[in-house]
């Protein structure tokens, strides 16, 4: 047999092979099949297992940083200390600033986000026409394709400028900025899973409630979000994570200044922050200096995937109750 | 009866539910109108600086002769390896978990841990690339290892997606193919997955968009904020586009933030002709299948 026909026997003998089978009974073809498909699945298999991997990886690497760090640094200090200076001469390792920070940059950016987002949800999913929604949707999620160092861009020489003509005691870097344009970045998170939970709910509640009376925001407000509530959580608390581990927006527009303060006005430092402003330099490894962006970045991984893992509860009941 | 017998509030509550629809038309605009006032900020911050000059100059000193040829070279190496690397293992994945997987405690334990990787910060993603692909493995802060860090980052997105897609194919097809006598693996590939392809390409597509835009992890795993060369192998140092977009953000001159902007510009045109290529991909394709 030429090479030729070999190779047009190849591609068209996949497509026989059953017919094959099922009209000679061909036991080699047969068990070659097996032996391949056997090979195939646990390719398949193992590409699955690279999720888990995944997670053992960032788990290993973390933690074993995390430990050297531990080491020369008590977790006492680290929870209890109200100073992060581990870049200058006289160290302190509290974790408390960076953590106020963070705490408060996602606090601003919930308070644009939470609200804007469900009512777009509300808008989308109840009020506007299917043809008018389904054109609106896509747009609404170019916000969410945006690369984050763009919005930081628009934080630091668009967003700031313009508050500091009302305010003027604002500093060039400051969380108000920084907050306001991550809540607009996350409006299409909340919004999308929002309206998903809010279509899931069955016609028929809303006929019903209809059927005693109600008027659209009734039906709305006291049957619709509340029947979707679980999903709208699930929505909610995913936001949170997401502003949590925000990372340019916050290294741009919020600066690097690690400093205990709840004044959205000054500059401060995330813990994202701190962990951009280290790797930029550059840090030899084995150092303090080193091993501090793990602990950081393992405190940012707890508190993010706590919140993930809670966000799938929800999630999954809202999903378990209408599907 | 009249209406105002049955209930007097009657039209104070159709006026608050009418009131109500308008503030959610408020919401979407609200996000719609800080879309538009970004890209025409950017635009208007921006558009002197572009010219073919700008894209076929590396970065420099001086703002008015720095350019971005060598974040678009790296941009461009990032995209094709992370393609490479993460489609295929992708939608490995996705057909084990929506064809193959039983449904026992290591199927939901990866459905969980799925959904928890979408959603951590990517610049964890960044510090997992500096322990073990960085150090660990020796790959240096080189185009292999922000690639390979990169596609552990969208894996979880292409492998969500292409789940959707798989999910969205009928039962019957499979149940067509099964009667054939076709194996199981055989009605997956023969029938399955060609139906499921667009799903899968535009759901890849995005995740590429979204690889092509992350920083963070780049800057974590020591990408070169300034590189006035393009990588010629695997292990050569690299920048891309939103990393020399950063660094003219962070610099005090007015002028660098010009450039930053026109390099924003090309980075959202980039993301948006990859947007436009998804939404023709998926009308091209389904045309050809209906159920």
């Amino acid at each position: 047999m030429s090479e030729s026909t070999l190779a047009q026997l190849a591609t068209s003998i996949d497509r026989r092979e059953w017919v094959e089978r099922v009209l000679t009974g061909t036991q080699r073809i047969d068990r070659l099949r097996r032996v391949r498909e056997r090979t195939i699945l646990t390719f398949l298999f193992l590409a699955a297992l690279i999720s888990i991997g995944t997670t053992i990886g960032i788990i290993y690497t973390l933690g074993i940083e995390t430990v050297r760090f531990f080491q020369r640094v008590s977790i006492v200090d680290f929870l209890t200390d109200t100073q992060w200076t581990p870049l200058f001469t006289e160290k302190h390792f509290g974790i408390w600033p960076l953590l106020t920070a963070t705490i408060l940059v996602s606090v601003i950016a919930m308070l644009i986000a939470l609200p804007i987002g469900l009512l777009s949800a509300i808008g989308l999913a109840e009020y506007a026409p299917d043809r008018v929604a389904r054109v609106l949707k896509p747009v609404l999620e170019v916000l969410a394709g945006v690369p984050t160092v763009v919005y930081g861009y628009f934080a630091l020489l668009f967003v700031t400028p313009v508050l500091k003509r009302f305010i003027p005691q604002l500093e060039v870097f400051n969380a108000l900025s920084a907050g306001l344009v991550m809540g607009i970045m996350i409006v299409p998170l909340v919004a999308s899973l929002s309206e998903d939970a809010m279509r899931a709910v069955p016609q028929s509640l809303r006929e019903g409630a209809y059927a005693l009376g109600a008027t659209k925001l009734e039906v709305v407000w006291r049957v619709v979000v509340p029947s979707s509530l679980s999903g709208i959580v699930a929505a909610f608390i995913l936001a949170v994570s997401r502003a949590v581990g925000e990372t340019m927006i916050v290294a741009i527009a919020m600066g690097q200044v690690p400093r205990l303060t709840l004044n959205p006005l000054v500059a401060m430092e995330t813990m994202t922050a701190y962990i951009v402003q280290v790797s930029l330099g550059d840090t030899p490894h084995g150092t303090l200096e080193y091993q501090t962006i793990f602990a950081v970045g393992t405190t940012l991984f707890v508190i993010t995937m706590a919140l993930n893992l809670l966000s799938y509860r929800f999630l999954k009941r809202f999903r378990e109750i209408y599907e | 009866m009249t209406e105002r017998e049955f209930d007097p509030r009657l039209p104070l509550r159709k006026r608050l539910g009418m009131l109500f629809g308008l503030l959610g038309a408020v919401a979407i605009a609200i996000g719609l109108v800080t879309l538009g006032v970004l890209i025409a900020d950017v635009i208007h911050d921006g558009w002197r600086a572009l010219s073919w000059d700008f894209l076929t100059s590396y970065p420099s000193r001086r703002p008015e002769q720095a350019g971005i040829l060598s974040a678009l070279v790296g941009s461009f190496y990032i995209l094709i390896l992370v393609a490479l690397i993460a489609f295929p293992l992708g939608v490995a994945a996705a057909i084990y978990l929506e064809e193959f997987a039983p449904q026992n405690r290591l199927t939901a334990t990866i459905e969980i841990n799925l959904s928890n990787l979408a959603a951590v910060p990517s610049i964890v993603y960044g510090l997992l690339g500096l322990g073990v692909f960085v150090r660990s493995f020796m790959l240096g802060r080189s185009l292999l290892a922000g690639a390979l860090t990169l596609s552990l980052l969208v894996l979880p997105i292409i492998i969500i997606a292409s789940r959707e897609a798989l999910r969205a194919v009928p039962p019957s097809i499979r149940e067509a193919g099964l009667a054939l006598g076709a194996s199981q693996w055989q009605t997956v590939r023969l029938f399955v997955l060609p139906a499921a392809w667009p799903g899968i390409l535009t759901g890849t597509i995005l995740a590429l968009a979204r690889a092509i835009g992350e920083t963070a992890p780049l800057i974590t795993i020591g990408a070169l904020t300034y590189v006035a060369f393009t990588p010629q192998s695997l292990f050569d140092p690299f920048t891309v586009l939103p990393i020399q977009i950063f660094n003219w953000i962070s610099r005090p001159q007015p002028a660098f933030h010009e450039r930053a902007a026109a390099g924003i510009i090309v980075l959202l045109a980039v993301l948006l002709l990859f947007n436009g290529l998804a939404i023709f991909l998926r009308a091209r394709l389904q045309r050809r299948i209906r159920f």
